[in-house]
Formats: C-alpha cells, sequence, structure tokens
C-alpha cells in the first residue's frame, strides 16, 4: 500500500483565503527571492537529492489553489530552480500538486500527515505519482521543516515570517 | 525425469455430483498422471463433498492416478485446523501441504508442497526437502528466471518442481468471504451462494473491464493461465510436472492438448489454436513468466 | 489492568527523522527497513542505507528504545543474496530484532546468526497455532505478528497454546487479503509485493478527474475506482477500489478506505496476553507518526495505570476519515 497523496489538481482561483490578505505582486518581482530559497535549501539539505533518487529530474508545479502564481520546482542537485508564473500561463511539468496555500504550507512544515489531506481530497496530484511521493517522503526526513528553512532564508526578518507561518497555519 | 500433468485441486464449489462425476471423467479419460484433491479454499464446503470422497479417491486409484490429498491453504479458524489435521495427520494420505500448519502436522513425513505455501527461492526448498518435501508446485508469480534457477537447486535435491501452466490464476485469499459480501451476507451465514457460479464470480471495473473472479474467501484472475507455448521451454529448464486447475467446463480438451504436445504430438500454435477454441471463455495470460503484469498474453 | 505486564508499543519509521519523531513521542520500539526490495514498503525515498539504519540504532537505545529491521519479503530464487546482505547488515549494526517472513531467510538467520533475536513477520500469514509453532520449532522465533484477521477472543486462545509472544497491530492500514499471498498488485503492474516489497506501486498509479470533479483512480491498465466530488478516498489499491459483479454494482468488492483503530479493544488485547502492540504506517509522514505514537503512548498508560484516556482526535488520521475495529472485534467482519 502506497503512499502516496494523488488526485487530480483543481486550477483556477478557489476559496479566496490568503490572496486576500496579500498584494498583488509582479510575478519577477518575486525570483530573485525564489531563487534565494531553493538555493539556500539545497545548499543546507545537499542529503535530500540523495533520498529523491530519479525523481531530482522531474518537473514539480506547485499550485497553490488560493493565490494568482504557481510554482515550478526542479530540484536538480546541481542547478536547482524554483519559478513563479502567473496563473493560466502554460507550464511543462511531470506532475503537478494543488491544494490551498494553507494547505501545502501545512504539509511542508510536517504539522499534518499528506495522507490524510488526500484522503479527505484537500490536496491532489495529477501525473507522474512516484515522483511526488519522492519529494514528500523526501522532505520529511528533514530534521528541520521547509517552512522553517524557507522562513530562515529571510536572515534578519525569518522570525517575523516564521510568525506569519504560524499565524496562517492557525487559519481554519 | 519424463515430464507429466497434474490436476489441480477442485477450487470451485460445485454441486456435489458433479464433483463426482467430474472425477470419474478424470479418471476414465483425462491423461493426467497425478490427481490432487481436497478443499483448498473453504473449510464450510469440504463436507459437501465428504459423501462422495472414497466412491471418487478408488475410482481414481483404480484408473492407476496418483491420488494427493490437498490441504486447506487459509488456516485460522477451528473448523479449518479441524480439517487440516483431519487431512495431514493421517498416516495413509499422501499430502500437498498449502499451509505452515499442515507442514507442522507433518512432522518431516515425505509430502508435496502446494502453490499457497510461498517457496521462492533455493534455501525455502533445501529447508523443506530437508524435512520432508518431495515435490514443490511453484508460486504462479515466479518469472522464467526464477524458476530456473530453482529448478538447477531441486536437481540437487532430488525434488520434482510443478508449474501451473492452464486455469485461472489464484492470486489472494482472505479471512472475509467475498461471494458472502456480494450478496450482503458474512461467511458465518453465507448460505453457500457460491455454488450460483462454477466457475467463480466475475468481477468487472466500474468501466465495464473484466478483471478478477470472486471464488469465496479466494480471487483468481480473470484471464486464464496458458503456458503451453513455454511447456518445451520448461521442461529444458528441468521442470517435471505441469498442473493444469479444473474450470466446470474443457478440462478434459485441455489435458488432452497439453498431454498432446508433451508427446510432442502437436505443436505449441497448434495447441493454442485449439485450446483458444475450449468451451471455457476467458482470455489466455502468461504475464507472470515473462516478468510481465500476469493478466497480459505475450505470444 | 494494573498488574498486568505493560505491552510495548512498536511503532513505524520510514525515514531516519521519522525514526527519531517515533522514539521521542514515547515508542518502546520502532521497525523500519533497508532501501530495496528486501522489505515490504520499497517506495521511492523511503526506508534506510545501512548507515542510517546504525545512526538509528544508536539514536534509540540511547533512549532505551528497540530498534526492529523489518526484511520480510520474500527473497526471489537467482537474487537470494540481496536479502542475506540485508540480514548480515542488520545484525551487524546491532538490531534488536530481525522481522522476517520467509522460511528461507528464517533458515539463513537460524543457521549464519543463531544468537539474533527474529520475530515472524506478518507476511507470513501464521493464524493458527500449528502454523505459529511451526516456526517457533523451525527457526526458534521470538515472537509472531498477527495476521489482522483474528478475534480478540481467538488471540487470547492462542496466546495460551503457542510457544512465544504475541504482536498485534492495533492502528493503522487494514489490508484486506491474507499477508504474503496477495499477487494482485503483480497481476496488475508486473512488481510482486511478495518478491519487490510494492503494493500498488506509485509508478503505476494514475489519477483522471471529469468536469464534475469524479475521480477515476487507475493502477496500470484498469480503473480500481471512481469517487464522485466531495467524497473521500483511500490509497490507490486494489483491495479498496470499487467494482461490479452480477449481484451488485459499484460497490466495495473486498474492503472500504477505513484504517484499523483498536484504541477500545486495548484492555482486552493486554488482557489477551499481547506483549506487544504495532503501529502501522511506514510510509505514512512524521506528522502522522508524531500523532498516532503519542496517543498510543498515553492510551497504553493511562490503560495500564487503570484510568480512561481520551481517544478521541486519532480519526483525522484515518483513510477515507473512516475506521474499524476489523476482524478484531466481531466475527461478521468475515
Amino acid at each position: 500500500m502506497p503512499p502516496h497523496p494523488g488526485s487530480p489538481s483543481r486550477t483556477g482561483l478557489g476559496s479566496p483565503g490568503l490572496a486576500r490578505l496579500l498584494p498583488p505582486l509582479p510575478v519577477f518581482a518575486l525570483q530573485p527571492l525564489l531563487g534565494h530559497i531553493v538555493a539556500s535549501v539545497a545548499g543546507r539539505h545537499p542529503e535530500l537529492f540523495a533520498r529523491m533518487g530519479e525523481a531530482c529530474h522531474k518537473h514539480f508545479l506547485i499550485d497553490p489553489t488560493d493565490l494568482p502564481v504557481v510554482l515550478l520546482l526542479k530540484p536538480d542537485p546541481h542547478r536547482p530552480e524554483l519559478r513563479a508564473h502567473n496563473r493560466g500561463n502554460t507550464v511543462g511539468h511531470d506532475v503537478r500538486i494543488s491544494g490551498s496555500f494553507v494547505t501545502l504550507l501545512r504539509m511542508i512544515d510536517a504539522k499534518t500527515d499528506s495522507d490524510a489531506l488526500f484522503f479527505n481530497r484537500e490536496l491532489s496530484v495529477t501525473g507522474d505519482v512516484e515522483a511526488i511521493v519522492a519529494l514528500r517522503n523526501a522532505l520529511d526526513d528533514m530534521d528541520s521543516t521547509l517552512a522553517d528553512d524557507v522562513a530562515a532564508t529571510f536572515g534578519p526578518f525569518s522570525r517575523p515570517v516564521r510568525a506569519i507561518f504560524d499565524f496562517a497555519e492557525r487559519r481554519p | 525425469m519424463q515430464p507429466f500433468l497434474t490436476l489441480g485441486p477442485v477450487l470451485l464449489n460445485w454441486p456435489a455430483e458433479h464433483w463426482r462425476d467430474f472425477y470419474f471423467q478424470v479418471a476414465d479419460e483425462m491423461p493426467v498422471e497425478t490427481v490432487f484433491i481436497g478443499e483448498v479454499v473453504c473449510s464450510k464446503r469440504a463436507p459437501l463433498f465428504d459423501r462422495h470422497f472414497e466412491e471418487v479417491v478408488s475410482r481414481l486409484k483404480a484408473a492407476g492416478k496418483r491420488v494427493v490429498f490437498s490441504t486447506l491453504a487459509e488456516v485460522t479458524s477451528k473448523i479449518d485446523r479441524r480439517l487440516v489435521k483431519r487431512v495431514a495427520a493421517s498416516d495413509e494420505l499422501y499430502i500437498e501441504a498449502n499451509d505452515a500448519s499442515a507442514l507442522w502436522h507433518l512432522g518431516g513425513r515425505p509430502h508435496a508442497v502446494g502453490p499457497y505455501l510461498n517457496v521462492y527461492n533455493e534455501e525455502s526448498l533445501e529447508f523443506l526437502c530437508a524435512n520432508g518435501a518431495r515435490s514443490v508446485c511453484l508460486p504462479p508469480e515466479l518469472p522464467a528466471n526464477a524458476i530456473a534457477a530453482m529448478a538447477n537447486t531441486a536437481a540437487g535435491l532430488g525434488c520434482e518442481l510443478e508449474v501451473q501452466v492452464y486455469g485461472r490464476i489464484p492470486l489472494a485469499l482472505s479471512a472475509r468471504c467475498y461471494h458472502a459480501r456480494a450478496h450482503n451476507k458474512t461467511k458465518d451465514s453465507c448460505l453457500f451462494v457460491c455454488d450460483q457460479d462454477p466457475d467463480g464470480m466475475v468481477l468487472c471495473t466500474q468501466e465495464g473491464r473484466p478483471f478478477l473472479t470472486i471464488n469465496g474467501v479466494q480471487t483468481q484472475s480473470y484471464s486464464c493461465l496458458n503456458l503451453v507455448g513455454q511447456l518445451q521451454e520448461l521442461i529444458a529448464a528441468g521442470i517435471s510436472r505441469f498442473r493444469i486447475s479444473p474450470q466446470s467446463i474443457g478440462t478434459g480438451s485441455t489435458a488432452e492438448c497439453f498431454q498432446a504436445v508433451l508427446q510432442k504430438k502437436m505443436s505449441a500454435e497448434e495447441a493454442t489454436a485449439k485450446l483458444a477454441e475450449t468451451e471455457f471463455e476467458a482470455p489466455f495470460s502468461n504475464g507472470f513468466y515473462h516478468q510481465k503484469p500476469g493478466h497480459r498474453w505475450c505470444s | 489492568m494494573t498488574g498486568l505486564q505493560k505491552p510495548e508499543l512498536v511503532c513505524p519509521a520510514g525515514t531516519p527523522a521519522g525514526l527519531r519523531t517515533a522514539v521521542d513521542a514515547g515508542a518502546d520500539a520502532v521497525y523500519c527497513g533497508l532501501k530495496g526490495p528486501t522489505n515490504a514498503r520499497n517506495f521511492p525515498g523511503l526506508n534506510f542505507t545501512v548507515a542510517e539504519m546504525a545512526e538509528g540504532v544508536a539514536y534509540a537505545h540511547d533512549k532505551g528504545a528497540k530498534v526492529l529491521a523489518a526484511i520480510n519479503s520474500f527473497p526471489t530464487a537467482g537474487r537470494t543474496d540481496i536479502w542475506k546482505a540485508a540480514i548480515d547488515d542488520a545484525v551487524s549494526i546491532g538490531v534488536d530484532a530481525v522481522i522476517a517472513a520467509d522460511i528461507g531467510a528464517g533458515a539463513y538467520l537460524a543457521r549464519t546468526h543463531p544468537a539474533q533475536r527474529f520475530h515472524l513477520s506478518v507476511q507470513a500469514g501464521a493464524s493458527s497455532v500449528e502454523a505459529i509453532n511451526y516456526y517457533c520449532r523451525s527457526f526458534g522465533i521470538k515472537r509472531v505478528v498477527l495476521p489482522r484477521i483474528l478475534t480478540v477472543a481467538e488471540i487470547a486462545e492462542l496466546h495460551s497454546e503457542i510457544e512465544c509472544e504475541i504482536e498485534a497491530f492495533i492502528f493503522g492500514n487494514i489490508g484486506m487479503m491474507a499477508e504474503g499471498r496477495c499477487l494482485l498488485t503483480s497481476y496488475v503492474t508486473g512488481q510482486s509485493t511478495n518478491m519487490d516489497g510494492v503494493c500498488s506501486p506509485a509508478s503505476h498509479v494514475h489519477y483522471a478527474e471529469d468536469a464534475d470533479q469524479n475521480l477515476t483512480t487507475r493502477l496500470g491498465e484498469f480503473a480500481i475506482d471512481c469517487v464522485s466530488c466531495g467524497q473521500t478516498t483511500g490509497y490507490p489499491t486494489i483491495c479498496k477500489g470499487r467494482y461490479d459483479t452480477a449481484p451488485k454494482k459499484g460497490y466495495y468488492a473486498f474492503e472500504e478506505p477505513v484504517s484499523l483503530n483498536l484504541t477500545k479493544l486495548l484492555p482486552d488485547l493486554m488482557r489477551a496476553g499481547v506483549t506487544a502492540l504495532k503501529i502501522e504506517g511506514r510510509q505514512r509522514s512524521r506528522a502522522y507518526v508524531r500523532a498516532v505514537v503519542s496517543a498510543f503512548r498515553q492510551a497504553v498508560d493511562a490503560y495500564h495505570a487503570g484510568a480512561d484516556p481520551d481517544i478521541s482526535d486519532l480519526l483525522a488520521l484515518t483513510e477515507g476519515g473512516k475506521e474499524t475495529q476489523g476482524a478484531f472485534g466481531s466475527k461478521t467482519w468475515r
């Protein structure tokens, strides 16, 4: 019996949720930040790539259904990439994982079990299910959480960012 | 060793007279050397055939068949345990053991090992042979290269290996009866609804594709295993016994086809065409042998 | 309840971090497997290298917990050296027990490492007194992990007649087919549960949703379920799918997507003489391990002290949000 969340994604802007809290942001403005995050996490956790195995070479589309952007993750150990794209643009990918921003945040913060999110259909997956299972299991092996690491990349602002995550995760 | 055909135990719940007549036909007509007999799937069914058992066994023996008594494959309840003890603890019967509890009762006496006891490797084979196993029917999912490796080891142990070559493939066993479940009953209150389906109850996907076959607590393939095209390869690898699993129709003509191929009186191609004409309708499969999904047919 | 021996809580770990989480949450023992086909949870991104398992053993022992190595798939003819190496490695790094199912693996373990504690895996499907005693006599097993098909009353009876300890599942996924005897995945995907340690390999799972958000789950070529919008779902396994037969259409022919939860039967299991209580879920996340292990730690301690624990919050972690006592509660489940 497999450890996979999986079910197709719902595209489009679902519940307004967190989107309302955020000012509209041009995608290009996000890019330096995203590049910094992925380089920092990759530098801190080289063991992630060994655990992911072949899935390192897949393209993951992360789709927070209540935000105007989607993220494309390429976890290549030599050149990891995380790029934002406007929702609605066609973005080539092997696997897509979608859920509300808060659902995805809770998942990368190891606060909740992704299989349970899948059983309740809060999380969905289309495409290469094996790749997302490998990514999920690799992330789950980190002693810190991905959300902690993302917060840490903000340097002096890491604590306020962490506080924003905590606030968001507490939202029903 | 001269290769020969064996007839696996009847796995389905047939009317007792139908069951008796089938074995009479086996005795009178079927070119099989060994006949496995006994209830393997459900201990509740065993008493249904009791009254014909002796008659059937003596007729088979009179016809020169070797008769082997197969034990229940899944043993949990008191009834199950009593059934296994009755068969396996007897000094007079030659047994095919289908679970570890039968091995316990056998206590090292010579016996056959059935396909429900997991024998996937050389060490298992060695251990079982050191404790009385004289022949082993291999698990149906073993691919050709593993079968060959097993045959290599078996030769040194003086153990004969058997491979199922025809019939629906036993895929799973459960404590729960799925025939009863389909009829809103439980195993204890089943009223023997499995007797409505002499070749099992076909289970289809919701898209309408036939997929599996329900036989009480057992799940079988929908497809019909057919290794007639691999017989010569199997013989070359050192397999000497070839098992046909009975279906309610066409088993006799199937055995004749396989026997003709074993005796090189018929080509595998001819046999495949003839087997496709038998009344038993299910697509052929041989995927397991080729290390592919078991339902596939590789021609 | 006091006066009875407190059962050991045996918890799953799919990764080194999962192992540390389980130990910290109160596990008495953690079970885990090496990467590759030697254990029954051979999933991408999961399991331990030998070095990782050695570190896990050190971590657990430091905190007074045990590590049990699951080497419980069936070695395939022609490549048994993979399983032998796994057994040798597990023994050499000092695991507290090896959990194995195969007769050949058992013979190898008993012959090569006679001092190593050996637990009979649930994959051996030993569900009767005679079968269990066969393994005790043949290989000197110290404990049997019971198949999930016995009632508590049957377990109690078994306890008085067998020569080893009992470990029983109390929570988690409940496969419908007899363990170690299910070729359904192999039949559909060509990858074998017994030989490769995979059930419904993710590489063969595909999801498709129509415009009305009806979700079709496919394993290989076969549609194993179709869930309408708003319905919960479970693992994409053949035995949790919905099918048609002549008497019934679109029904869970084998089992619904439910999880085993025996919280309420814990006192009965403890009275039945069960030595160890096992939580399923090496494929689950740390969040699951932390929640389930902590809850059961509290529950076992409370029952042992004669108190009534609050055990209400495990439901969210169950498959399909539904739970069952499976076979343990009553024979009508069969």
